[in-house]
């Protein structure tokens, strides 16, 4: 399993660098430093020696991918691509466009994102499989139809709408909670608790169908009649037998998105003004700091393959005749 | 000629679809085998009614893709000079109400103005009261009768409206048998509908059903416009997204080693960027590129048209992933099959089994992917705009309603109109797709056991 782990790992290294190249490309080399500079010192007071003041300022002054006038190893890495990527590596991702640390910004601001990200998911997680085991129960009833059709009714809302209303009725209409801001320990409690229930409610409806779907699947299987004839009750066969038996199919699904989490939720953040990673990310994409865009596309993606091999982890877990090799 | 057509991107694409759809519908038609699963989804009432629905949206989306430019009216002798404003044969069917813009927001179905404005009367007077509207209602001399004028319109309105859906039912009503499709459901959604058209019919000539926005435009005009880019975001999107991963996950199901290893690093890569920042950052560098290439419109339109274009491609370019895994896996399953080791024991090659053999069995997947993606797509379409990376600011679609929306809701009376309309025909549409999809996938889906 560790040398599984070990080749798991070493596997990310390579698509991390795609990732890297991907992103380099789509902003450096459709978009020249020269763009940028231009972009960022405003329209009026452009001089060629203020943009090549910027670029030096900010590192743009080398070449984009590969350095003629250097010598030996040099020529790789004495280039804007080795000087912006190398560091993210190492999880150093170097400043933002308006002199920040990169780094220490997506320190301060993981804690807002995962006060709202990990109840939702949480909380969520245990709403969406208990009404889609109450769905299951009443399989093929009235019940079970009203609940499928309030399920896609649900997911046919934007999720804009739970948004806007959610922040409407609750903040605006019976004045429970304010309609948007942050505040550390448990003042926060009060910030959070709207957003994490319009999180909760806006993926009810598909993923309690999709937990559903999984469910009947292996209800209809061999073990589940042993487990009726010998005598045990439907919901004795439903919460021990069918809910261990789905968690593979859930796991894969669900493991994926935990280091995620981290990243927050762009909508959500932005809207209820939650200073977390998700509204750094949208402030960015306005104000085009392609250093950070680029600092979250590689923490996404290093996250999403960490929770690629969790799951797999989560596998022998759940799944004893899972091996690793 | 008093007017030149005017061809946007996405208006070839969408006919192209449409042609590519009619040709694939001909081919259905002549193979029973292919017939059957649609045979299931025609006797399913919800779906036929959803189909309904969809139909309607369709209509009104494809009129509104036959783009033209007007010719201005001649000041000198010359050549014709067109009008840079691009228009289509929708906004010619609707034209009152295009243009009839009131000053400001107005609430559905006012008389008078949103805002207080001063005036002075005949008499020299300074008042401060509610001006009446420029078109709505304008024909009521008293502003009291409006109560007794809507319901009288509605009523009208409702009855033409359900008189000529009974016609409709009654020209149809052989047809219906044939197909063996479910009388009562789509007879009775008919006459709904025709009776709501009706009423929107006799309302919207007259008032503001949906009230005006900021700057006066009819919300019920821009609600329908948007109805086309929510169109093209779904379909269109398809165009890139099922070569793209039809081609990439069969080969790498069929032939794996190298290749196999290949396409799953791209697409790896491609899927451990989260989505929004993928599309963020093409977004913003396709802006660049249209910033800097202004000689490459002649007209706003086209410019908007292009980015809508851009966005289609990007979210296909980062959506085919899921599809091109679903494939591979297929194909994996497939390639052992006793039918694929008799092709090649013959010595068939390797693209006739997979044109041949392989392609015609993972169709089914594509298809259930293919519907069930629209939705999806639709309401992306709407974040997408909310974050700034969705179609341009100037295009009508239901991100840039809600997006210009939003802000009023901080207004004392509250503006509400213009974003219910927004979610409202979003949540028709989108529900609607979905039923329609979830039909589609329990016909095609051969894992449900059917005798």
């Amino acid at each position: 399993m560790i040398a599984y782990l070990l080749r798991r790992i070493f596997y990310a290294i390579p698509i991390l660098i795609g990732v890297n190249l991907l992103t380099f490309t789509l902003f450096f080399v459709v978009n020249t430093p020269d763009d940028m500079a231009r972009m960022q010192l405003g329209i009026k007071r452009v001089t060629p020696v203020a943009i090549e003041h910027w670029k030096q300022q900010h590192g743009y002054d080398k070449p984009l991918m590969f350095n003629r006038a250097a010598s030996g190893p040099n020529k790789m890495t004495d280039t804007i691509f080795w000087q912006k990527s190398a560091g993210m590596f190492v999880l150093d991702f170097g400043y933002s466009d308006d002199g920040r640390n990169i780094s220490r910004e997506i320190q301060t601001r993981m804690g807002p994102s995962l006060a709202i990200a990990l109840p939702t998911f949480l909380v969520g997680l245990l709403v969406y499989i208990s009404f889609a085991l109450l769905m299951t129960l009443f399989r093929a009833t009235a019940l079970d139809m009203a609940g499928v059709m309030l399920c896609v009714l649900l997911m046919s809302v934007s999720g804009l709408f739970y948004i806007i209303g959610g922040q409407f009725v609750m903040s605006k209409l019976w004045h429970l909670v304010p309609i948007s801001g942050y505040d550390g320990g448990i003042n926060s409690f009060k910030f959070v608790v709207v957003p994490i229930v319009i999180g909760i409610a806006g993926s009810v409806g598909s993923s309690s169908r999709w937990y559903r779907t999984i469910f009947l699947e292996e209800i209809n299987k061999d073990y589940v009649r042993t487990a009726r004839a010998k005598g045990l009750s439907e919901l004795h066969v439903l919460f021990t037998h069918v809910l261990k038996n789905a968690m593979i199919p859930i796991l894969t699904g669900v493991v994926v998105i935990i280091p995620l989490l981290f990243m927050g939720s762009l909508l959500t953040e932005s809207f209820f003004g939650i200073p977390g990673l998700g509204s750094y990310t949208i402030d960015a994409i306005n104000a085009q700091d392609f250093s950070v865009v680029r600092a979250m596309v590689f923490l996404g993606s290093l996250l999403y393959i960490v929770g690629l091999i969790l799951t797999d982890v989560s596998y022998t877990i759940v799944d004893p005749r899972v091996r690793l090799s | 000629m008093n007017f030149v057509p005017a061809i946007l991107w996405s208006d070839a694409l969408v006919f192209l679809l449409l042609v590519a759809a009619s040709a694939i519908a001909w081919y259905v038609r002549q193979h029973e085998h292919l017939l059957l699963p649609w045979r299931r989804v025609a006797q399913n009432a919800t779906a036929m009614v959803s189909l309904l629905v969809l139909s309607l949206f369709l209509i009104v989306g494809l009129l509104d893709s036959l783009h033209y430019r007007a010719a201005l009216p001649q000041k000198n002798s010359g050549a014709t000079v067109y009008s840079p404003e691009v228009l289509s044969v929708f906004d010619k069917l609707v034209e009152p109400l295009r243009t009839h813009t009131e000053k400001t927001y107005s609430a559905p179905l006012a008389v008078m103005l949103y805002a207080k404005e001063t005036s002075t009367d005949a008499q020299g007077n300074v008042q401060r009261d509610y001006p009446r509207l420029r078109y709505g209602g304008a024909r009521l001399t008293d502003v009291g009768q409006r109560d007794g004028d809507v319901a009288w319109r509605g009523l009208v309105g409702g009855l033409v409206g359900l008189l000529a859906g009974g016609l409709v039912v009654l020209g149809f009503r052989g047809r219906l048998t044939h197909f063996n499709m479910p009388h009562r459901p789509l007879l009775i959604a008919t006459l709904i509908i025709s009776t709501l058209l009706g009423i929107t019919f006799s309302l919207a000539t007259v008032y503001h059903l949906l009230g005006t926005d900021k700057v006066g435009q009819d919300v019920l005009y821009l609600a329908l416009k948007s109805i086309r880019t929510g169109l093209i975001i779904g379909t269109v999107t398809t165009l890139v997204t099922l070569p793209l991963a039809l081609l990439f996950g069969i080969a790498a199901g069929y032939f794996r080693g190298w290749i196999d290893d290949v396409i799953q690093y791209i697409y790896t890569v491609l899927s451990s960027i989260p989505s929004v920042l993928l599309i963020a950052a093409a977004v913003l560098m396709m802006q660049v590129i249209i910033d800097t290439h202004p000689q490459w419109f002649d007209t706003a339109a086209s410019r908007a048209d292009l980015r809508l274009v851009f966005l289609c491609l990007i979210l296909g370019v980062t959506s085919w992933t899921g599809l091109c895994r679903l494939l591979r896996g297929e194909t994996l399953k497939l390639r052992e099959m006793e039918y694929i080791q008799a092709a090649q024991a013959f010595g068939v090659s390797s693209l006739r089994i997979l044109a041949r053999h392989i392609m015609p069995n993972v169709m089914h997947i594509v298809l259930i992917s293919l519907v069930m993606d629209f939705s999806a797509l639709v309401l992306a379409e709407a974040v997408l705009s909310y974050v700034g990376v969705g179609v341009d600011p100037s295009m009508n679609s239901f991100g840039t309603m809600i997006n210009a929306a939003r802000l009023e809701m901080g207004r004392d009376p509250m503006v509400w109109w213009a974003l219910s309309a927004a979610f409202g025909f979003m949540l028709v549409l989108v529900l609607a797709a979905n039923l329609f999809a979830d039909a589609v996938r329990d016909a095609f889906d051969p894992r449900l056991n059917r005798t």
